[in-house]
């Protein structure tokens, strides 16, 4: 059962950790609307986040699980998020998330993951866990306006100017190879799928990558490769960002445990 | 017993026994839309007996919406005025689709301000369709939506997302004027 766990810790800490990514932006969106699209979207991928932990916390049954508990008291080998929703809004390695952020990174990423979860969302409907489908069926209406969003500047991005098409073609450049990672077999999602309860990602990937291509190509951009690495995020190892972002997110909790408002 | 949007548990038979608990629940309007109340906006699900008592059922809308912990207590809050003892039960699923809302609650949104969603919400993101909508038909266009002021059809989509999850920003070409569009769901 603890694999089980993990999977839906695995799908709650991917929608937390990007939230959380994509909720720097707020208040320096690069327009107005971009700042209130980004706050929705992080929005969203809370309430996700905050469905599995309540689902994770009821199915251990352990009397102190709950979803605070989840989101801040664990460290980062704990945390199963994709590599790919943990890094900074960057090409440039920069040790925090204040250096200078690039919306191309953010939608490309944004894309790559929304393009995949779409699909997952869609298979988990159909989950032999009743209160999964339940969640993925609210989800999956989130991540259809988000892949949406993420897909329409990727195409006014790539297709703008030089510099935009630039800084578009460097953010996939520069992320495709961490998306090798989904595609990855792990425990936990192979016990998920045994039982039912999960969905097989491999299952999915033909239809992933025709959905990047064809994004790609109509925005006049290359398909770079995604060779070189394999990132572990999914099995608690992860880049060295990952610590910055729980600590900005788990500082207060952890200095007023239980406190309330 | 009020008319009631289309949902699947629309039509339970406990709803005609706790007609009155209907009526008192009547009055209790979404937080960020004032004009509409939860029933017109097919959040509120079912009143039944349940195993300790009276249960009123709602549903969430967005997955993050901020304004559903208002509702829940609004609800509780308007049960316990009564003096009416009954729990609140939050219920995902079926999940709440615009679709659910009801004519009145359509006509209340355009009369302030806010274009109401298109139908069909159900149609386009039931599962099985999604995976045709995504290569090469491209990933949805913006929605033919009329603007509530003027209601012309000339109209915009400026952003995605406007002022809540719920909503994506219009302008009217016609008017010039800029409005709300709550996006089907």
């Amino acid at each position: 059962m603890a694999g089980y766990q993990d999977y839906l810790l695995h799908l709650a800490d991917n929608a937390l950790i990007l939230a959380q990514r994509n909720g720097e932006w707020c208040g320096h969106g690069p327009i107005i609307e971009e700042d209130l699209a980004l706050a929705n979207n992080a929005l969203d991928l809370i309430g996700q986040a905050r469905m599995l932990y309540q689902h994770v916390a009821t199915v251990r049954k352990d009397g102190k699980s709950s979803e605070d508990l989840l989101a801040y008291f664990r460290d980062v080998p704990e945390f199963k998020n994709y590599t790919l929703l943990e890094l900074p809004h960057s090409t440039a390695i920069l040790p925090t998330s204040r250096g200078d952020r690039d919306y191309a990174v953010t939608m490309a990423r944004n894309f790559l993951y929304s393009a995949l979860m779409v699909q997952v969302w869609d298979g988990l409907t159909r989950s032999s866990d009743a209160q999964l489908a339940a969640i993925a069926s609210k989800s999956l209406k989130e991540a259809q306006y988000h892949l949406r969003h993420a897909h329409d500047w990727v195409l006014r991005l790539g297709d703008g100017t030089e510099e935009s098409h630039r800084r578009m073609q460097a953010a996939f450049d520069y992320l495709m190879p961490f998306t090798q990672e989904f595609w990855t077999p792990s425990a936990m999602e192979t016990a998920a799928v045994k039982t039912g309860a999960g969905v097989d990602v491999s299952t999915l990937r033909a239809e992933w990558e025709a959905t990047v291509a064809d994004t790609l190509m109509a925005a006049t951009l290359k398909l770079p490769s995604s060779t070189g690495f394999v990132t572990t995020g999914k099995h608690g190892v992860h880049s060295e960002h990952l610590g910055f972002v729980l600590a900005e997110m788990q500082s207060l909790a952890r200095a007023h445990p239980e406190a309330v408002w | 017993m009020p008319a009631l949007a289309d949902g699947p548990l629309a039509q339970s038979k406990d709803a005609n026994a706790h007609h009155a608990i209907w009526e008192l629940l009547e009055s209790v309007t979404d937080p960020e839309i004032p004009v509409v109340n939860l029933r017109e906006m097919g959040i509120l699900r079912a009143v039944r007996n349940g195993p300790q008592g009276l249960e009123v059922v709602i549903t969430p809308t967005y997955s993050g919406c901020p304004a559903m912990g208002q509702m829940a207590d609004d609800v509780a809050a308007a049960l316990s005025a009564a003096g009416v003892a009954a729990r609140v039960i939050t219920q995902l699923a079926p999940a709440w689709s615009t679709d659910w809302m009801t004519p009145e609650a359509r006509d209340k949104l355009r009369a302030y301000g806010i274009a109401p969603p298109a139908k069909n919400a159900c149609a386009t993101s039931a599962g099985s369709q999604v995976i045709a909508f995504a290569p090469r038909k491209g990933v949805g266009q913006p929605d033919t939506v009329a603007c509530p002021q003027c209601g012309s059809s000339n109209t915009t989509e400026i952003s995605h997302f406007g002022s809540t999850a719920c909503k994506a920003l219009y302008r009217c070409l016609a008017c010039m004027e800029p409005f709300d569009y709550f996006k089907p769901y």
